[in-house]
């Protein structure tokens, strides 16, 4: 009855207006305008960022031929993940087969050296657009717990004492500017001058960029450590010294738990950086993972490269992205302080 | 003579970048054991200095604070202090911010169990049992400032140090915590010093009120004894006498003798005036 009396005023009115009213009606919970606001305009937004791409890209052309719209880029990834698939397939095989020279090898009653050495071979193949990602990703983790393991006690020290912080902000604040790939060639002949080992457990081109990334994820962590651990209300402090804490219940119950939301603000950044920075270092120095994919395909130049190399760049956004909210997910894990603002 | 707890002499200078600046000149006070003193005084008197010397929080330039006999160093949970913004760790539940001070304090001679049950009943005592699981941000200021008394009392200490406990409180929230402040006094007659901005919270739960003068290098300027009868009953002595004496008393030294330096004469009795007609019944100083 209500029904019919809302449509029969509606009649006349114009479209907009109607859908509005439809939308405002009782019918309509608040879920629904929720869903509206959380999905449906972030969809229809990337529906227009891919007509205008779709669009716009058909009209630059290249010496690689047309700049690659969606649908081209979304073949490719789908090539992409057909090659992975068939790699693993002749990875299998290569295993399959080498288990039989094995088996015969040990009926054959050869010495167990030789046996070794054929069980010792590695499968070769060329590494895969996600065993890329998959080696990118291993590099950021590495550098990024390793620089978080060194800033985050100096940045405690740091906010703890003023002298230490004035000792060590000058070398922080002429550190914190400089480009990754400025680091690169020192890193890389620093590297390969001490990391000498016949039995290396990294390997070189690894090491080069997890200690890249390391060296871009030290600032932030440090600088927001200490001025979360600077920032510990005077009062709190008081508490302590009326409860007379020692040192390290102090550290402990008091400092580390007010610093915490800072902290992982230096941490997120950290790693978002860290993030960047691997790219652009893997790209210029060769070593493997997303950026090495990049370039090569850059190298490679054939018809599919800009699309290929369009996936890699949708996929490092993407990953980047992932990497954020797993670190914002943490912080809103451990962080205490659920008024503030977490995004 | 032996006091209990003794205010000798105290003087503190502190070094600014005009120079040295005199923020106490003298104050001497004698404190028996189970008297509740309040310090009252304008703004930037000096109060909270004199009770952050007693606590130990900051060090007298000249004289010192005795506490049975023993000259005060550093600060101490025999000394505990209730901060004015409650000073509760936002990380911990109510529960967990009493219990920190008690297993600091009682470590070596209590049990767990008895710890845990010392930890509780000091919540009792606030009210604050139906709250033992909830953060400090999800509860009210009143009810914050209950648990930072708890945790105070927790300590069992000689002294309980008060700088403006209810003073970020509203006035009906501040009445209920003074009733309950009594409440717990009678059953634990501590020896309590409290800074107070409130003429009727000095009067209602004091045995003495001290009045400071303004500084720079402020001291005592008079100490009156309120001898009215205990329990007291804030309705019973509304219409009293006596009471409304001891209030007079207080509100002519600090609005006659000692007004505000930087407030000019006429300001300062148009804002008297008004005061006087607050209905609420409650005088509190514009701080």
């Amino acid at each position: 009855m209500s029904i019919a009396i809302a449509s029969r005023k509606t009649f006349d009115m114009p479209m907009k207006d109607r859908l509005m009213e439809f939308l405002a009606s009782e019918r309509f919970g608040r879920g629904f305008q929720r869903f509206i606001k959380s999905l449906l305009i972030p969809f229809v937004a990337i529906l227009v960022f891919l007509a205008l791409w779709s669009v716009g890209a058909s009209k630059v052309q290249t010496s690689l031929g047309v700049l690659p719209g969606p649908v081209k880029v979304w073949e490719q990834a789908m090539v992409l993940f057909d090659e992975h698939q068939a790699e693993r397939v002749k990875e299998a095989a290569f295993y399959e087969r080498l288990q039989k020279r094995v088996d015969k090898a040990v009926a054959a009653g050869k010495p167990q050296e030789r046996i070794d050495k054929i069980q010792g071979r590695k499968y070769t193949g060329s590494p895969t657009f996600f065993d890329q990602i998959l080696t990118s990703l291993k590099t950021v983790g590495t550098g990024f717990i390793v620089a978080s393991l060194i800033a985050i006690p100096i940045g405690i020290i740091c906010g703890m004492s003023a002298t230490f912080y004035q000792a060590v902000n000058p070398i922080i604040q002429i550190f914190k500017p400089v480009s990754p790939l400025a680091w690169l060639p020192l890193v890389t002949m620093v590297v390969s001058a001490v990391y000498v080992s016949n039995d290396p457990m990294f390997e070189k081109s690894f090491l080069n960029s997890a200690i890249t990334v390391t060296l871009c994820c030290l600032w932030p962590t440090i600088i927001n450590t200490t001025v979360g651990v600077a920032g510990v209300s005077k009062d709190l402090i008081n508490v302590s010294r009326v409860l007379r804490l020692n040192w390290f219940t102090k550290t402990v119950k008091i400092i580390l738990p007010s610093a915490i939301p800072m902290m992982f603000t230096g941490l997120r950044l950290s790693l978002s950086i860290g993030w960047m920075v691997l790219i652009a270092a893997e790209m210029l120095a060769q070593n493997p993972g997303l950026g090495k994919f990049v370039w090569d395909e850059f190298q490679n130049g054939s018809s599919n490269s800009l699309a290929r190399i369009m996936v890699a760049v949708l996929v490092i956004g993407f990953v980047g992205f992932l990497l954020d909210r797993g670190t914002l997910a943490l912080q809103r894990a451990v962080s205490w302080d659920r008024n503030a603002i977490v995004r | 003579m032996n006091s209990y707890l003794n205010i000798d002499h105290v003087s503190i200078t502190f070094p600014t970048d005009k120079g040295p600046l005199k923020v106490l000149d003298g104050v001497n006070l004698k404190v028996d054991q189970g008297e509740f003193i309040s310090l009252i005084g304008h703004s930037g008197c000096g109060k909270s200095t004199v009770l952050n010397i007693v606590a130990g929080l900051l060090q007298a330039t000249e004289g010192g604070v005795l506490l049975q006999n023993k000259e005060v160093f550093e600060p101490g949970p025999d000394r505990a202090v209730v901060f004015q913004n409650h000073s509760l760790m936002p990380w911990l539940t109510v529960y967990d911010n009493v219990r920190l001070a008690v297993d600091q304090v009682f470590r070596k001679t209590k049990s767990k169990a008895e710890r845990d049950e010392w930890t509780r009943h000091n919540l009792e005592l606030v009210h604050m049992s139906h709250a033992l699981d909830r953060k400090p941000d999800e509860i009210s200021g009143g009810m914050k400032q209950r648990v930072g008394i708890a945790r105070a009392l927790a300590m069992e200490p000689k002294v309980l140090l008060m700088d403006e406990p209810f003073g970020a409180l509203d006035s009906l929230t501040r009445t209920h915590m003074q009733d309950s402040l009594m409440e717990i006094q009678t059953e634990l007659n501590n020896t309590v010093i409290m800074i107070t901005h409130d003429v009727d919270e000095a009067v209602l739960l004091s045995d003495r009120i001290v009045m400071m003068t303004n500084g720079p290098a402020a001291t005592i300027g008079e100490v009156l004894h309120v001898e009215l009868e205990r329990p007291r009953d804030r309705l019973a002595l509304a219409e009293d006498p006596a009471y409304n004496h001891y209030r007079a008393e207080v509100v002519k030294f600090l609005h006659e003798r000692h007004h505000q330096p930087d407030v000019p004469e006429s300001a300062e009795k148009t804002e008297a005036v008004e005061e006087d007609k607050d209905d609420d019944g409650s005088l509190r100083l514009v701080s």
